[in-house]
């Protein structure tokens, strides 16, 4: 049996985009398999305040089956290192197959938690997908990466890791027989020792790298602001060539 | 001294320009030493190319796995030239792929990581610009040897005057390591532009381009820039969602940024306010990217645009 898991590592209680396109590929993948007679599930996994569980049940009103929120005022501060060892442990008590997450391009910390996960997993990584292909005869999991670097087609036996980018689907709106049945689904807290884990592993103490200084960037000078009456480009060209940018 | 490994990226046989610029930071804080993972029989023409970046010592490793299964066996090379060299710090590009292998790696070496670092100091600790662009935060690893990822494009590559010393090591990759197997790649098609985040100049279209993108591209040739777009543009099918600027797509930070018809959301600022110099071009003199802009023209992007380029060919000719 093939389990769909998947990652929402944000501390927002709010579901972001990112994240409702991992659990609509999840649920696209699994329910052509569950309508042939399969009997795979889908759990949200998510590490976050209690609140998180307003967008749990977003999730869950798409169609997932279940969810486990891992809630412990210990992970506040917590770091990438730190949040992909949690979601590792729950993952790998939990006996799934495939995990899917979100691509977060602007957000390092959520860009780099998929490769983690595979990493402490051992697992397949299969990330930055624009299409995902499950083959349930093989065991096999295909996607087409797509990046700056270009395109690439790479293909790993399960369990894997997969991520997915924006725009591979577009998620659906929850309908309303779906929000009256998560009302009925189960959201399983659990705190750090539920699933094992010493509050000195996590949070700032468990922080691999310290903040030195944070500022407020200076804000930018007043620059110029011209109308154009006509030779508006020949002194954009002008400040151009002054600043030797051209 | 301390000595700073910097991982070469590189591309259909050509190093990235980033392999210049990490050194450029590594030597801040020492000697620089250049890491090029290559296909068989690769490396040595890789090297070549170094010879006027400030690298002093490249390590190479040549495995035809790397590019047939991918990080994984990456990383099995990182891992071991990295018990070889010692280094102090490992700088990595910060493109998808660096920012993966260096997360992954800081796991192995049970290392701190920090990625998208805009600054790198004699004291190896690195600076990120969050939330934006509205702040910028120093940070040092605290265990391990730090993992850094650089964003492209954050320094002007320092010239060196000789070639690097060269050699070439072997490696064990496991079979762990080849977990996935990549069955096919198309490299990004360049199209003569350069890539959008390590342009020196990026000229971006929004909405008031109407989907036409030949004005910006024009000037874009002329002045060898990327070309960009806002969101507004890429979700009306005007223009790829790679070329995207913005909080949803890429963030870069150029030396010149030229926004045309773009109004500057501040989604779209996120993806572009760390740039030197900011320029925009929009009929909206209310328009917020004027805030954020050096020089702004209130004006016809159809009109400026074409000026600008025939004002700065008749100054080349």
């Amino acid at each position: 049996m093939v389990n769909g898991l998947l990652d929402r590592a944000s501390v927002d209680a709010v579901l972001n985009d990112l994240d409702e396109y991992a659990i609509e590929e999840a649920l696209r993948i699994v329910e052509p398999l569950n309508a042939a007679g399969a009997t795979h599930s889908i759990t949200l996994i998510s590490m976050g305040p209690d609140r998180a569980s307003e967008a749990i049940r977003k999730g869950l009103s798409m169609g997932a089956d279940e969810a486990i929120l891992i809630s412990d005022p210990a992970l506040s501060g917590s770091d990438a290192l730190t949040t992909s060892k949690v979601l590792a442990k729950v993952i790998s008590d939990g006996g799934f197959d495939l995990v899917f997450c979100g691509t977060e391009s602007t957000d390092a910390r959520m860009s780099v938690i998929p490769a983690m996960l595979a990493e402490r997993l051992g697992w397949a990584q299969l990330t930055f997908a624009g299409s995902v292909k499950v083959d349930p005869s093989s065991s096999s999991v295909e996607i087409a990466r797509m990046s700056e670097s270009g395109v690439e087609v790479m293909s790993a036996a399960l369990p894997c890791v997969v991520s997915v980018i924006e725009k591979i689907n577009e998620p659906r709106y929850p309908s309303f027989k779906g929000i009256m049945a998560a009302k009925k689904k189960t959201i399983a807290t659990k705190s750090l020792s539920d699933i094992g884990i010493s509050p000195s592993e996590v949070g700032i103490s468990g922080a691999w790298s310290a903040v030195l200084d944070a500022k407020a960037r200076p804000p930018r000078d007043k620059g110029i602001k011209i109308e154009d009456s006509g030779e508006g480009g020949l002194k954009l060209a002008e400040f151009l060539q002054e600043k030797r940018l051209v | 001294m301390a000595k700073v490994l910097i991982l070469v990226d590189h591309a259909s046989g050509k190093v990235a320009k980033t392999a210049g610029e990490l050194a450029t930071f590594a030597k801040r804080a020492g000697d620089c030493v250049g890491l090029i993972l290559a296909p068989e029989g690769q490396s040595q023409a890789l090297s070549e190319q170094l010879a006027n970046t400030v690298i002093g010592q490249v390590i190479a490793v040549e495995s035809n796995d790397f590019a047939k299964h991918g990080q994984g066996c990456i990383l099995d090379a990182i891992t071991q030239v990295v018990e070889r060299v010692k280094p102090d710090a490992i700088l990595i590009p910060s493109t998808s792929a660096g920012k993966e292998i260096a997360g992954r790696l800081a796991i192995r070496l049970n290392s701190g990581v920090i990625t998208d670092a805009i600054d790198f100091t004699s004291d190896l600790s690195a600076t990120q610009s969050v939330f934006g662009g509205s702040f910028t935060v120093s940070s040092k690893v605290s265990a391990g040897i730090p993992v850094i990822t650089i964003r492209p494009s954050a320094i002007e590559a320092e010239v060196g005057a000789s070639a690097p010393a060269f050699e070439k090591v072997e490696v064990l990759i496991s079979e762990k390591a080849k977990l996935v197997t990549i069955t096919d790649s198309k490299p990004a098609v360049k199209g003569g532009r350069p890539e959008l985040t390590e342009a020196k100049v990026v000229i971006s279209g929004g909405r008031g381009t109407n989907g036409d993108f030949k004005p910006v591209e024009a000037l874009a040739d002329l002045l060898g820039a990327a070309v960009g777009a806002s969101r507004a543009a890429t979700d009306a099918g005007w223009y790829p969602h790679t070329h995207q600027v913005g909080q949803t797509g890429k963030t870069v930070s150029p030396q010149l940024y030229l926004a045309c018809g773009i109004s500057g959301a501040i989604q779209h600022r996120a993806g572009m306010q760390t740039s030197k110099t900011i320029v925009a071009i929009n009929k909206d003199p209310e328009a917020p990217i004027f805030d954020v802009a050096d020089f702004g023209v209130v004006g016809d992007l159809f009109a400026v645009l074409p000026q600008v380029g025939q004002a700065i060919s008749a100054k080349r000719a």
